[in-house]
């Protein structure tokens, strides 16, 4: 970097400049007076480059950023039956969002149906329950499909539930190629911090892998995976280990697919990324700016990316939910606000953000309502969305910055020696050793130690405890949803083909024991005869078996 | 409890829940604290864990729970201890909602450890639960 020359407006005067203004001045803004509350008008950015949708990227992926257009503020929800959750899902269409975030069950999200002993107390509790294609109907009932963006956060069984939504939308004559939408699908992370797998990595990987072949050749809106640092982070891990094992996942996928024959800059620009935003606020703020510029330059010169869009990390953020305290939950609100502004301040897309009792249960609608004004507020009253990278060129924020690209790249550089070469391969090596695992636990333990012994202070659990009136307003599921959802689905298997189902199942077998065989398309014709989640997910596991956790402490 | 006084303690996490943060930490504090510390890891049953408690001659048996699963599965647990003719205590930990703490002691867990207990508390609520078998 040169030292910032300016011009008495503010502008810097120098050809990357000029060159980064040409394309600003050529977009669309929002239509609002770029101004301080004063009335102060202000620059769309500060200090040098490179700048915003210019490479590296640090200061952004695109060159206007905000001043187009604010991060979508996407709130996750799900809970109950699928009915519920559809009810939900009209309420925020109407109230003017396109957007929708589904989160399923616990047993949904293992691959297992509702009437599994497995699910003993547990449907319809942290999100909603879908064991066949008839709960998926309920669940997107009179939504228009190539209208909305659906956000489905589920890894394991992800095949089988975009399947139900493709035949869902078929149904409703909407084609796979008109619905746009994410699916998480990112289980490099469930074996390192989250824990929902079912198959051991290379199965899944491969299950991965077919899934963005279908849907680069079928599904050019869809984003077949959302890699995702977010639970790495709530596991325990420091923020260089989300940044550098989130990475280096993307990184694995990346090479697996493209050993499966795919070009990279096919499916490249159909990743993005998920990030905790914790509450070390410039840490924060340089892992976010660390994450585009390390991702620009691996795709660039080790992965021979050419398309720009390829080179773009673009990610969703949720602030840290594990940061959220029991005691005094109301202080919680300040907690989220901080990391929501970090989150705008490192150039997030989209943004979660937390309801404050949440470290008790899922959130009550009047907690969610204020954990979206929260990031209102960031959006619309503290002027953090006004000037790009309003803290880029800050020393402390480019070394902060530099330290989290310092760090990840250590942690790559040891997943590359142990993979022979191949992060893939070093991704494979870490899950199998218990590295990954044995860092973050090792991380947690220093945090928790550092809180009990008093070294580091947490408000309202270690220090200024006074005030803690024991008022808990908790949402909580009854057991009404986990006796309908029983009962549906045992009306379901009921009414069905059991000779289609079971032939259509032996076709999915097939084509897990065939390695060059799609599983798409015949999981897809699996669901359409209401074969259920759980059996779709045995089917592969006859072939792939089952992943046990190494109980390692 | 072994000849030394050493208390033996089986932690796991029983059902579908995944959230294994805390009770990797809790396992490490007992360890810490002089325990023996048997981490069974994850989506054990009640038939695995009470098996594990008989072969190891378990003086607690340590839930971690944070799916709001744990008033099904800890009365679950204790009952499955009572039907081995076990006395073990049961001690469950996570996310615990205030109002469910009586009804968890009167269903007949030992102990029931909320969020931000220290790491004194939780090895003395394991020291007391044993003392009073």
């Amino acid at each position: 970097m040169t030292a910032p020359t300016s011009s008495d407006s503010g502008r810097p005067d120098n050809p990357e400049y000029a060159a980064w203004r040409e394309r600003y001045d050529e977009a669309n803004l929002r239509d609002k007076p770029f101004e301080t509350m004063s009335g102060v008008p202000v620059e769309p950015i500060y200090g040098d480059g490179p700048y915003p949708g210019e490479y590296p990227y640090t200061r952004g992926v695109y060159p206007t950023m905000y001043r187009s257009r604010l991060w979508t503020m996407r709130m996750f929800a799900g809970f109950g039956t699928a009915e519920d959750t559809n009810a939900r899902f009209k309420d925020i269409l109407r109230n003017g969002g396109t957007g929708l975030s589904t989160a399923f069950d616990m047993p949904t999200l293992m691959g297992r149906d509702s009437d599994s002993p497995w699910a003993l107390g547990e449907v319809g509790h942290c999100g909603v329950a879908v064991d066949t294609l008839a709960d998926m109907r309920d669940l997107f009932a009179d939504i228009d499909l190539s209208a909305v963006s659906t956000s489905m956060t589920i890894n394991g069984p992800a095949a089988v539930i975009l399947a139900m939504y493709i035949a869902v939308a078929e149904e409703n004559g909407v084609t796979p190629d008109q619905l746009a939408g994410t699916i998480q699908a990112d289980i490099f992370k469930e074996y390192q911090a989250q824990k929902e797998y079912i198959y051991p990595p290379r199965p899944s990987v491969r299950i991965i892998t077919d899934m963005i072949r279908y849907t680069t050749a079928e599904m050019p809106r869809w984003h077949p995976l959302s890699i995702s640092g977010y639970h790495i982070r709530e596991a325990g891990s420091t923020a260089a280990q989300e940044l550098a094992f989130t990475l280096a996942n993307g990184f694995a996928y990346v090479e697996a697919a493209t050993a499966a024959g795919v070009d990279v800059d096919e499916f490249a620009g159909r990743l993005s990324f998920f990030f905790n935003s914790h509450s070390d606020f410039f840490e924060e703020i340089g892992k976010f700016r660390a994450a585009r510029r390390i991702w620009a330059r691996w795709m660039k010169e080790r992965y021979g990316a050419k398309a720009e869009r390829s080179m773009l990390c673009r990610f969703h953020t949720q602030t840290a939910g594990v940061s959220l305290t029991a005691q005094q939950p109301e202080i919680n609100i300040a907690r989220v606000a901080i990391q929501a502004l970090a989150g705008a301040l490192g150039g997030t897309q989209s943004l979660h953000t937390d309801s404050y009792d949440e470290a008790l249960a899922l959130p009550t609608e009047k907690a969610a309502r204020i954990a979206l004004r929260t990031q209102q507020i960031v959006a619309h009253e503290t002027g953090a969305a006004d000037v790009i990278d309003p803290l880029g060129g800050a020393p402390y924020v480019e070394w902060m910055t530099d330290e989290m690209e310092r760090q990840a790249e250590a942690i790559f550089a040891h997943l590359d020696d142990i993979g022979n070469g191949s992060i893939l391969e070093g991704v494979y090596a870490g899950i199998d050793n218990g590295y990954f695992v044995g860092e973050i636990a090792d991380a947690a333990y220093r945090f928790e130690r550092e809180v009990n012994a008093g070294h580091r202070i947490i408000v309202g659990v270690n220090d200024f405890t006074d005030g803690d009136d024991g008022e808990q307003h908790i949402l909580r599921i009854g057991p009404e949803a986990e006796e309908y959802q029983r009962k549906r689905l045992a009306d379901v298997k009921q009414a069905r083909d059991d000779a289609a189902v079971a032939a259509s199942l032996a076709a999915v077998t097939t084509a897990a024991e065939d390695p060059e065989a799609n599983l798409m398309p015949p999981i897809i014709e699996a669901v359409k005869t209401y074969a259920t989640l759980e059996e779709v997910v045995m089917a592969m596991e006859k072939v792939f078996g089952t992943y046990v956790e190494k109980a390692v402490l | 409890m072994s000849q030394d006084g050493q208390i033996r303690i089986i932690l796991a996490k029983l059902g579908l829940d995944g959230h294994d943060r805390g009770i990797k930490v809790v396992a490490r504090i007992l360890r810490d604290a002089g325990m023996e510390v048997i981490y069974l890891g994850l989506r054990q049953t009640t038939d695995s864990i009470i098996a594990a408690a008989e072969q190891e001659d378990a003086d607690a048996i340590g839930l971690s729970m944070h799916n709001a699963s744990h008033m099904t599965l800890a009365p679950a647990m204790v009952k499955a201890v009572a039907e081995a003719e076990l006395d073990t205590p049961v001690i469950v930990g996570g996310i615990i909602p205030d109002e469910d703490l009586q009804p968890l002691r009167d269903a007949g867990v030992a102990v029931v450890l909320g969020p931000g207990a220290s790491a004194e508390e939780v090895a003395q609520a394991v020291r007391d639960a044993v003392a009073s078998v």
